[in-house]
């Protein structure tokens, strides 16, 4: 059961989420199954040589969080939208800001971070160095919560349409792009032995620009699906 | 109706109709003379290139479809933004004309990339900065255009795809520098494809030819197929009741 | 050009594939989107008796 306070705040919208969330911990887990999954199928599909796999490894684990994340993201406003609270918030006198930076937070912690603690032990699966994974982890401690706002923009943008979810990553994919890029691309530099301080500085502007700018985005595109 | 031309003359459906049904002879008539010189240029007078034979010829549409992709993107999210931010149906109209066309050049920049690539540098794809960037663009065409299909609600439909445009808009330059980045860090495809030959002075006029006669094609298309969109919206109003003919079945 | 005739043309110094290639896709793409535009307008203006 949904219960909304008079006075909506990112604070108590987190809570809220986090709340009903733990009410129902599969939805937690199945993202996180994916990410295990959708990592150990490259093995079977390239062949399990270590050389090879520690080769491709950072990219295949940024990947699949990446899909992940997207495919965990498309109900984050459905369950609110069905049921009326969505527009409940939104008619507050909270700012919608606050409720789409508060929801894509919900969902960092909920899948995104899971996502970044379990990392680490799906690149041991593929044999890299531990400096790759301590690497590899930190970008994605950045990149995460990128892509948590970024799939929060789309689920908002998808809101209610069918075929929703796959509709999502394709207009969210390009976007998150640069992410990936950065993200998998330190690994690789630190491995031939190029300082990583580019990657983490780009990486690090990526996710303020993300912070300020998607929840209006994500804002704006809740109030275009609502009216 | 007065004859002072404003700012907002064409935001009338009824007015732009007109305007695009008068422009778009003269268009087609402009994209086909340009057309012939331009080609008469790349395949008559251009010199053969020492390194790459006559296969560099694709570049005079290569060139000229990458650029339209580019340009056609940003004037699609310019009239968009136009749309939702004054509310003109018109101008958003204008945006989802222009995305099929935009996403058609981009298409042809990438078939022609591979085939120019094919003969000059060995593989049918190469992972360069601009034709990477330039699928990614693609992709940013097909979301809108998906976007705006899923969407039944006309005015839903208008505002949300223009929010993706601006999003995508603000984007390219990072999506393109990233890639650059990405490009040159992993030096096994730093070969460029686009690496124009040296430009013999002649080959450069073929490509500006060549793009002006791709522009007059592409308002020639956009106009046609605004019409086509203004009048499907508008159908109730009584300038279109007017305009239809009615064609026994 | 360095060899002459219609011969030459088509063949384009052994490049024949790839030019008309993509001279062909392009003109046929370019052709595709003004004929579904065209039609769209034919559809919008006519009416069914």
């Amino acid at each position: 059961m949904t219960y909304v306070k008079e006075e909506i705040g990112f604070v108590a919208i987190l809570a809220r989420d986090l709340r009903l969330a733990s009410r129902r911990r599969v939805d937690i887990l199945l993202p996180l199954g994916f990410f295990v999954v959708a990592v150990s199928l490259f093995p079977f599909g390239v062949g399990p040589e270590p050389n090879m796999l520690r080769q491709i490894a950072a990219g295949v684990v940024w990947v699949s969080a990446l899909l992940a994340t997207m495919l965990s993201v498309s109900h984050l406003y459905a369950a609110d939208h069905a049921d009326g609270s969505l527009e409940q918030m939104l008619l507050s006198p909270r700012s919608a800001y606050a409720i789409a930076a508060a929801k894509a937070s919900a969902h960092w912690c909920l899948t995104g971070a899971p996502l970044v603690l379990c990392a680490p032990l799906l690149g041991l699966l593929m044999d890299m160095n531990s400096q790759a994974l301590l690497i590899l982890t930190a970008t994605l401690l950045l990149g995460t919560p990128i892509l948590s706002l970024l799939g929060g923009l789309g689920a908002a943008l998808t809101l209610g349409l069918r075929s929703g979810a796959v509709l999502l990553i394709l207009l969210i994919l390009p976007l998150c792009i640069p992410t990936l890029i950065f993200g998998a691309g330190a690994v690789s530099a630190a491995e031939s032995g190029v300082s990583v301080e580019a990657h983490f500085s780009l990486l690090g502007a990526l996710l303020l620009l993300t912070g300020l700018a998607a929840p209006w985005g994500t804002a704006a595109a809740l109030r275009i699906a609502v009216e | 109706m007065s004859a002072q031309l404003r700012w907002t003359t064409f935001a009338a459906p009824s007015r732009f109709c007109a305007l695009a049904a008068a422009t778009t002879p003269w268009l087609w008539a402009a994209c086909l003379l340009l057309t012939v010189a331009g080609l008469y240029i790349g395949f008559g007078v251009a010199p053969t290139d020492a390194t790459q034979g006559e296969a560099y010829r694709i570049i005079f549409i290569h060139v000229p479809a990458a650029w339209m992709s580019m340009v056609l993107y940003c004037a699609m999210a310019g009239w968009a933004a136009i749309g939702w931010a004054f509310n003109t149906r018109m101008a958003s109209m204008l945006a989802h004309a222009i995305a099929p066309t935009g996403a058609m050049f981009t298409f042809v920049a990438l078939w022609t990339g591979a085939l120019w690539g094919k003969p000059t540098w060995g593989t049918w794809w190469v992972w360069d900065a601009r034709l990477t960037s330039e699928l990614i663009l693609l992709f940013l065409y097909l979301g809108y255009m998906a976007l705006l299909a899923a969407v039944d609600d006309v005015q839903r439909g208008d505002k949300a795809s223009a929010l993706l445009a601006i999003v995508g808009v603000v984007n390219i330059p990072i999506i393109y520098f990233s890639v650059r980045w990405w490009n040159t860090l992993h030096q096994g495809a730093s070969v460029s494809i686009t690496a124009a030959p040296t430009m013999a002075k002649t080959m450069l006029l073929a490509m500006l030819v060549m793009t002006f006669a791709f522009w007059a094609y592409a308002f020639a298309v956009v106009f046609t197929r605004a019409r086509a969109l203004a009048l499907q919206r508008e159908r109730d109003a009584e300038w279109v009741q007017a305009l239809r003919k009615v064609v026994p079945t | 050009m360095t060899e002459s005739g219609l011969s030459g043309f088509l063949n384009m110094g052994g490049y024949g594939l790839y030019v008309w290639g993509s001279y062909g896709v392009t003109l046929v793409a370019m052709l595709a989107d003004w004929w579904f535009a065209r039609r769209a307008l034919k559809d919008s203006l006519e009416v069914q008796a």
